[in-house]
C-alpha cells in the first residue's frame, strides 16, 4: 500500500502543478474582472512554444533550453492572451465568446504551425526536467518521501508563484485595487485606478501562468505536445470555483482534483483500486464540482463585476 | 469676489443628446451652492465633468482664478475636487478603511500601511465629525454610514471642493438632517460645497445660492433666501407648476383588498414584514408612507405573489389569494406598476406591443391555438398608445429600451390600467421622471380611484403620498404604525411615524 | 417605421459578411505563410467542397450536424443562455443513437425512428441538468455545460469500451447499413458522398425552430425569459420551467447533431475525442446572428471549409488544421462584432454627409 501512494505521488504532484498555476492564472484575470475561459486554449499555446523552442535549442545548449522553454511559454502565453484582453476590455466582447474563440484559435494554430515547421502535428523534446531530492528534508521520515523526494524544479516555482501571488493580492496596493476592479469597477474608476490597466495586467498574468502551466505539463510528464491538454485548461476552471477564488483554496482544489484524476489513471494497475470502475474516477472531478457549484450558489464567493464589460460612460 | 470653482460656456453633446448646452457656473468659497434641475436636465452631467469623469466638447474651468484640464478624477483630485455620488462608489465586501485609501494607499516598502491609513482617518472623522467604524465591511453597515465614507473618501485626499450628487435620495428624514448639519460644518472649515439636487425644501434648508438647469441651458442664478419655491419650481420646469392635484371628495366602497396579519421574510433573513394588516375599498387610494427599506418591497411582492408569505393572508374581492401564482393574482383583478420599470415593468430587448401584451399573449384574441395573433397584439398596443400618450421613436415596434424613463412608465401604467383592475398597486410610479410625466400619472391615478377602482400607492415621496392618497398607512420595521385621514394630518406628523416616534 | 427594421438586418448580414471575410484574410496570411499563394489555396478549398456532386454531397453532408448544433447554440441564446455544452449533448445523444442502432434489430424506418428518438431524449437529458442549476440554483450554464462535456466523454468512453468495442478498441462497432442515416437514392444522387437523410431532418429544424422562435407563444415566453427573468416572473410566466425547457430543446437539438454525425456522416464512435462540432456551432450560431435562417447559411459555409480542407491539403502543402483557424477567426471577430459595427456606422456616415 505504502509502495503505491509514495510511487503515485510524484505522478498526482505532477499532474496538480499545472493545473494550480493555470488556476491562479484565471484568478488573477477574474479577481480584475475579466472571465476568461480561453484558459484551455493558452495552455496549449504555453506547451507548443515551450516545445519548439527546447526542441530547437536542445541540441545546442543542453543546459538552458528547458528554462528558456518555460519563458518562452509564459512570454507568448501572456501575448497570445492581449487577444482576448483587447476584446473583452477595449471592446466589451462577450468575455465567454472571446474565450471560446482563443481556445480553437491556439488549438488550430498550434497545430498548424507545428505541422508547416516540423512536418507533423507533434513536436517531441529530447528531455524534460530531472527529478532531484531536496536535501535535508527528503530525509523527513514520510514527508520527505512523498513531498521532498524526486521533485522538479518546476513544482517549486510554480509554489513559489503561488506564495507571491497570495501576498500581492492581499498585502499590497496592486491587490486592493486588483480586488476593486473585480468587485466594483466603477467605486475603483471614481477613485482614480485605471481600470483597463489593471484588467490587462489581469488577463496577461492568467495567459503567463497558463502558458507556464502548459510547458510544466511538457516538461514533467509528457515530453511531447501533440496540440491539445486534454481539458486540463477547463478543469483548472473548476479548481478556481472550487477553491472560490482564493489562492489558498485552489490550492486544496488542485490537489483535490490531481489526485482524483491520477488515481483514474493508474487504477487499472493497481489492484487495490481496480474495484472501483475507472469511469467514476474519471468523472469524479467534474461532479464534485457541479456539486460544489450548487452547495456555494448562495454564498459564491465569485467577483461580483466579473465577465461584465466596463464601460467608462454608464454611471 | 473670489471663486473658487468657474465652469464657462462648458458644451457636452451625447449622440443624440445635448446634455450641457453654454452653461456656466460658479461657486464662492465657503458656500453651498444648489444645482437644480429635473431628471435628466444635465446637472449630474456637469459635476461629472468637474470631476474629470468626462470631457467638455466646449468651454473652460477655472479653480481658484487658474484654468485647469481635469482629464480624471485623480487630476481633480488633485485640485482638490472631491465627489460624493448618488449611486455609492463602495466595494461592498471592503472594509470602511479599505474604501477610503483606495487609489491613494499609504504604502510601508511594498505592504500596504493599514495603520497609517487607520491613524488619519481617525483624526478627520473627529474634526468633522463623521462617525464611521473603519474596520466594518460596506456591506454590513446603513446607508447614513456608507454616505460619510464617501464623505471621509474626498476629505482625505484633502478635497476642498465637495460635490454631491442628489445625496438625500437614500436617506431618512433623520439622516437628511444630520447630513445638513454636516455640511454646514464643513462650510465651517472653510469647503465649498455644490449641491445637486431636485428637492426643492433641501435647497431652502441649506444652500446659499441656486442655479436653475433646464434642458441643458442654464435658466438663472439666484439667492435662495430671496427666491421661493414655487419661483424655483417654475424656472426648472418653464411653467407655473401645480404642486396639489385636483381631487373630488367621495365615499368609498366595498373592501377590494383585505390584508389580513401579513407576514414575510426579508432578504437578510430577518422579518422583512409583520402582521401587516390593511384594507382598501373601492373608490379610494390608500397610499403607504414610509422610509426606504422597511417592508415596502417585502409587502408589495407578498401580495403580487413574487415572494411567499410566511403567516397570514391577501383577500382579493373576497377570494384568498395567499397562495394563487402570479399570474392568478393578475387574472383575479389585480395590477402592479412595478418599483423597478426596467428590472419588472418591461422586457426592455422586446419590443413595446410585445411589451403591452406580457401578461396576456396567452389569451385569446392575441394567441389561438399556440400561435401569435400578430394584428391584434398591434392594434392593443396601438390603442394603449393612444389612450396614454406613449411616445416612441417607431410607435409598436420601438424596442423599449429607447424609449425615455417617463414613456416606459406611460406605457406600463397603459397597460396595467387597461387591464381594468379592481385594484391598482402603484410603487414609486414616478419615479425618475420628469414633472410633465409626473402629473400625468398622478390624473390617471385619481381617474382609477375616481371610476370606483381601488389603488395602493407605496411612494417614498411623502408629498406624493400626501397629495394622492384618501388615507395614510405608515410602515416602520415591516409594522403598521400609523393609519390617518390624508386630510386630517401633515407632513411633520407621517414624518414623525415614518421615523418610529409617536406611536 | 419598416425602413429602420429592414436597416437593421440589413446590418446584421453586412457584419456577418465582414466577419466572414476577416476568418478568410486570417487564413489567406497563413497560407502566404506557408509558402503559398492564398488565391491557388483558397480555389482548392472551395472547389475542394463544391467541386463536382460528390464533393458538394459531403459539404451538405457535413454542414447537417452543424445545423443542429448551430440551432441548438442559437436558441439557447435566443432564450438568454449560453449552451457550450453542445459537443457532450452530442456525443451522448450519439451514444445513444448508435446503442439502439447495434442492439435492436427491427424494420429500418422502426429503426430510424426509435434511433432519433433515443438521441433527442439523450441530449435532452444532458442539457436537462445544467438547465435545472441554472434554474433552481442558479448555476451558470457556462461551467456546467462544460463539466457536462468532460462527463459525457468519459460517459460514452467507458460505455463503448464495455459494451460495443469494435475492430480497435478506439471505437466502437459499426453499424449495420439498415441503421444507418444514409439511403442509396440520396448517395447515388450525390455519386457515393457521405450525404444522408438527416440533412432533410436538419432543413425541417430549421423551418420549425424559426416559426417556434418568431410566431408561437412558447418562443415568447422563452425569449422574454432569456432577455429578462425578473421581468417574465412579474408577467406571470413561469421562469424556472422555461429556462429548463430552453435547454432541454437545445440538448435536443444537439443529440440530433450527434444521430446525424454518428449514424448518418460516420457510422463508429470514436472514443476520447470531443466533438468539435459543438464548438463550431458556437460560431456558425454567432455567424447566423442567432437566425434559425443564418444558422442554415454559415452551416453551409462552414461544410464547404471543412470538406474542402482535405483536397486543399492534398494539392498544396496548406496544412489542413486551416480550417480551424479561419472558423476560430470568425468567432473572435463575431465576439468583437461591435468594432465592425462602428466602423460600418462611420462609413455609413460619411456616405450619407452626415445627414
Amino acid at each position: 500500500m505504502w509502495q503505491i501512494v509514495s510511487q503515485v505521488f510524484p505522478y498526482a504532484i505532477a499532474f496538480t502543478i499545472p493545473l494550480l498555476i493555470t488556476s491562479l492564472g484565471g484568478l488573477f484575470s477574474e479577481r480584475s474582472g475579466v472571465v476568461n475561459i480561453g484558459l484551455e486554449g493558452l495552455m496549449v499555446v504555453g506547451a507548443f512554444s515551450s516545445a519548439l523552442v527546447i526542441s530547437l535549442l536542445q541540441p545546442i545548449m543542453p543546459e538552458g533550453a528547458i528554462w528558456i522553454g518555460i519563458l518562452a511559454a509564459m512570454v507568448f502565453g501572456a501575448l497570445f492572451s492581449l487577444l482576448h484582453a483587447f476584446a473583452s476590455i477595449n471592446l466589451n466582447a462577450n468575455q465567454v465568446i472571446s474565450g471560446t474563440a482563443i481556445n480553437m484559435m491556439a488549438g488550430a494554430l498550434t497545430v498548424f504551425i507545428a505541422r508547416t515547421m516540423t512536418g507533423s502535428g507533434n513536436i517531441q523534446i529530447i528531455s524534460g526536467l530531472p527529478r532531484f531530492d531536496i536535501p535535508i528534508l527528503s530525509k523527513i521520515p514520510i514527508l520527505g518521501k512523498l513531498f521532498f523526494s524526486q521533485t522538479y524544479a518546476s513544482t517549486w516555482l510554480v509554489l513559489l508563484i503561488l506564495l507571491g501571488s497570495w501576498f500581492v493580492i492581499y498585502k499590497t496596493a496592486f491587490g486592493l485595487r486588483l480586488r476593486a476592479c473585480g468587485e466594483h469597477p466603477h467605486a475603483a474608476d471614481a477613485a482614480g485606478v485605471n481600470v483597463h490597466f489593471v484588467r490587462y495586467i489581469g488577463v496577461m498574468l492568467s495567459g503567463a501562468f497558463a502558458g507556464l502551466g502548459g510547458a510544466a505539463i511538457l516538461v514533467t510528464y509528457s515530453g511531447e505536445f501533440n496540440g491539445s491538454v486534454a481539458g486540463l485548461g477547463f478543469l483548472s476552471l473548476a479548481c478556481l470555483i472550487f477553491g472560490q477564488w482564493k489562492p489558498l483554496g485552489i490550492l486544496g482544489a488542485a490537489f483535490f482534483f490531481g489526485f482524483a484524476s491520477t488515481l483514474a489513471s493508474v487504477s487499472q494497475v493497481i489492484p487495490a483500486f481496480a474495484v472501483i470502475p475507472g469511469i467514476i474516477l474519471k468523472v469524479f472531478p467534474y461532479v464534485v464540482t457541479l456539486i460544489a457549484l450548487i452547495l456555494f450558489s448562495r454564498s459564491s464567493q465569485a467577483p461580483k463585476a466579473a465577465g461584465e464589460a466596463f464601460d467608462h460612460g454608464k454611471r | 469676489m473670489d471663486y473658487v470653482v468657474e465652469m464657462q460656456n462648458i458644451r457636452k453633446e451625447f449622440p443624440g443628446i445635448v446634455a450641457n448646452d453654454d452653461v456656466s457656473v460658479n461657486l464662492k468659497k465657503g458656500e453651498i451652492h444648489a444645482l437644480l434641475g429635473e431628471n435628466g436636465a444635465g446637472k449630474s452631467t456637469l459635476m461629472s465633468i468637474l470631476f474629470g469623469l468626462y470631457k467638455p466638447d466646449r468651454g473652460l474651468i477655472k479653480v481658484n482664478g487658474k484654468e485647469v484640464i481635469i482629464n480624471n478624477p485623480n487630476q481633480a483630485n488633485e485640485l482638490g475636487i472631491g465627489m460624493v455620488h448618488q449611486h455609492f462608489k463602495l466595494v461592498h465586501n471592503f472594509t470602511v478603511t479599505e474604501n477610503i485609501i483606495l487609489g491613494l494607499e499609504p504604502k510601508h516598502g511594498l505592504t500596504l500601511n493599514l495603520k497609517a491609513a487607520s491613524k488619519k482617518i481617525h483624526e478627520l472623522s473627529e474634526k468633522y465629525k463623521l462617525d464611521v467604524n473603519p474596520n466594518a465591511l460596506i456591506e454590513n453597515i446603513s446607508v447614513g454610514m456608507q454616505q460619510r465614507v464617501e464623505i471621509l473618501k474626498m476629505l482625505y485626499r484633502n478635497a476642498e471642493i465637495l460635490i454631491f450628487d442628489e445625496p438625500t435620495a437614500v436617506l431618512t428624514p433623520q439622516e437628511i438632517l444630520e447630513l445638513m448639519k454636516i455640511m454646514k460644518n464643513l462650510t465651517e472649515e472653510g469647503k465649498s460645497i455644490l449641491l445637486i439636487t431636485h428637492k426643492l425644501k433641501e435647497i431652502k434648508a441649506a444652500a446659499d445660492r441656486c442655479t436653475v438647469i433646464r434642458r441643458g441651458k442654464v435658466i438663472g442664478t439666484v439667492d435662495v433666501a430671496d427666491t421661493t419655491t414655487a419661483q424655483m419650481a417654475e424656472m426648472m420646469v418653464g411653467r407655473v407648476v401645480s404642486f396639489t392635484v385636483d381631487k373630488k371628495e367621495q365615499e368609498a366602497g366595498d373592501v377590494v383588498l383585505d390584508i389580513q396579519k401579513l407576514s414575510a421574510m426579508g432578504n437578510h433573513g430577518v422579518m422583512g414584514l409583520n402582521d401587516f394588516s390593511l384594507q382598501v375599498r373601492t373608490g379610494e387610494i390608500v397610499g403607504v408612507a414610509g422610509v426606504d427599506g422597511n417592508g415596502q418591497t417585502e409587502l408589495v411582492e407578498a401580495l403580487t405573489g413574487l415572494r411567499k408569505i410566511e403567516s397570514g393572508s391577501v383577500i382579493l374581492d373576497g377570494i384568498d389569494i395567499s397562495k394563487s401564482t402570479i399570474r392568478d393574482r393578475i387574472e383575479s383583478g389585480m395590477a402592479h406598476i412595478p418599483e423597478d420599470r426596467h428590472k419588472h415593468g418591461l422586457i426592455l430587448d422586446y419590443s413595446l406591443e410585445e411589451n403591452m401584451v406580457l401578461e396576456i399573449y396567452n389569451k385569446p384574441p392575441y394567441s389561438k391555438n399556440g400561435f401569435l395573433k400578430k394584428d391584434e397584439i398591434r392594434k392593443h398596443a396601438d390603442k394603449i398608445i393612444k389612450d396614454f400618450d406613449v411616445r416612441s421613436g417607431e410607435g409598436p415596434i420601438t424596442i423599449t429600451r429607447s424609449m425615455s424613463g417617463g414613456n416606459q412608465q406611460k406605457a406600463i401604467v397603459g397597460r396595467e390600467v387597461d387591464h381594468n383592475p379592481n385594484l391598482l398597486i402603484a410603487v414609486q410610479p414616478t419615479r425618475g421622471l420628469d414633472v410633465g410625466s409626473i402629473e400625468y400619472i398622478h390624473k390617471r391615478l385619481v381617474e382609477q380611484r375616481d371610476s370606483g377602482k381601488g389603488v395602493l400607492l407605496i411612494s417614498l415621496e411623502l408629498d406624493e403620498v400626501l397629495d394622492l392618497s384618501d388615507r395614510i398607512a405608515i410602515i416602520n420595521h415591516g409594522e403598521l404604525v400609523g393609519l390617518v385621514k390624508a386630510s386630517e394630518t401633515n407632513e411633520n406628523e407621517v414624518g414623525l411615524m415614518m421615523a418610529g416616534v409617536g406611536k | 417605421m419598416k425602413k429602420s427594421f429592414k436597416f437593421e438586418i440589413n446590418k446584421q448580414l453586412l457584419i456577418g459578411v465582414v466577419t466572414v471575410f476577416m476568418g478568410l484574410i486570417a487564413g489567406a496570411v497563413l497560407m502566404a505563410f506557408t509558402g503559398n499563394n492564398p488565391f491557388v489555396g483558397f480555389s482548392y478549398l472551395f472547389r475542394g467542397g463544391l467541386m463536382n456532386v460528390e464533393r458538394i454531397g459531403n459539404t451538405l453532408a457535413t454542414a447537417t450536424p452543424l445545423i443542429f448544433t448551430g440551432l441548438s447554440v442559437a436558441f439557447a441564446f435566443k432564450t438568454g443562455l449560453f449552451n457550450i455544452g453542445a459537443s457532450g449533448q452530442m456525443l451522448f445523444g450519439g451514444l445513444c443513437a448508435t446503442a439502439v442502432g447495434l442492439t435492436f434489430n427491427m424494420p429500418r424506418p422502426l429503426l430510424l425512428t426509435v434511433m432519433m428518438l433515443a438521441a433527442m431524449i439523450g441530449g435532452g437529458l444532458w442539457a436537462f441538468i445544467p438547465g435545472l442549476l441554472k434554474a433552481k440554483f442558479n448555476v451558470h450554464e457556462v461551467v456546467s455545460t462544460i463539466m457536462m462535456n468532460y462527463i459525457s466523454l468519459w460517459v460514452t468512453y467507458y460505455t463503448i469500451q464495455t459494451f460495443f468495442v469494435g475492430a480497435y478498441d478506439t471505437e466502437s462497432r459499426a453499424i449495420p447499413d439498415s441503421a444507418s442515416l444514409k439511403t442509396q437514392w440520396l448517395t447515388d444522387l450525390f455519386n457515393g458522398s457521405f450525404v444522408n437523410i438527416g440533412l432533410f431532418l436538419a432543413l425541417a429544424a430549421v423551418v420549425i425552430i424559426a416559426i417556434i422562435l418568431n410566431k408561437t407563444v412558447l418562443g415568447f415566453e422563452l425569449k422574454a425569459a432569456g432577455y429578462n427573468r425578473f421581468g417574465a416572473e412579474y408577467a406571470g410566466m413561469k421562469v424556472n420551467r422555461n429556462i429548463v425547457l430552453s435547454m432541454v430543446i437545445a440538448g435536443v437539438l444537439a443529440g440530433l447533431a450527434g444521430a446525424t454525425y454518428f449514424v448518418g456522416y460516420a457510422n463508429t464512435i470514436q472514443i476520447g475525442k470531443m466533438p468539435t462540432i459543438g464548438f463550431d456551432g458556437i460560431a456558425v450560431a454567432l455567424l447566423g446572428a442567432n437566425s434559425p435562417y443564418g444558422v442554415l447559411a454559415g452551416s453551409i459555409f462552414f461544410g464547404i471549409l471543412h470538406s474542402g480542407k482535405g483536397f486543399m491539403n492534398a494539392m498544396t502543402s496548406i496544412p489542413p488544421e486551416i480550417g480551424d483557424t479561419i472558423i476560430a477567426t470568425i468567432i473572435y471577430f463575431a465576439a468583437t462584432s461591435i468594432l465592425i459595427e462602428r466602423a460600418i456606422n462611420t462609413v455609413r456616415k460619411k456616405l450619407k454627409g452626415d445627414k
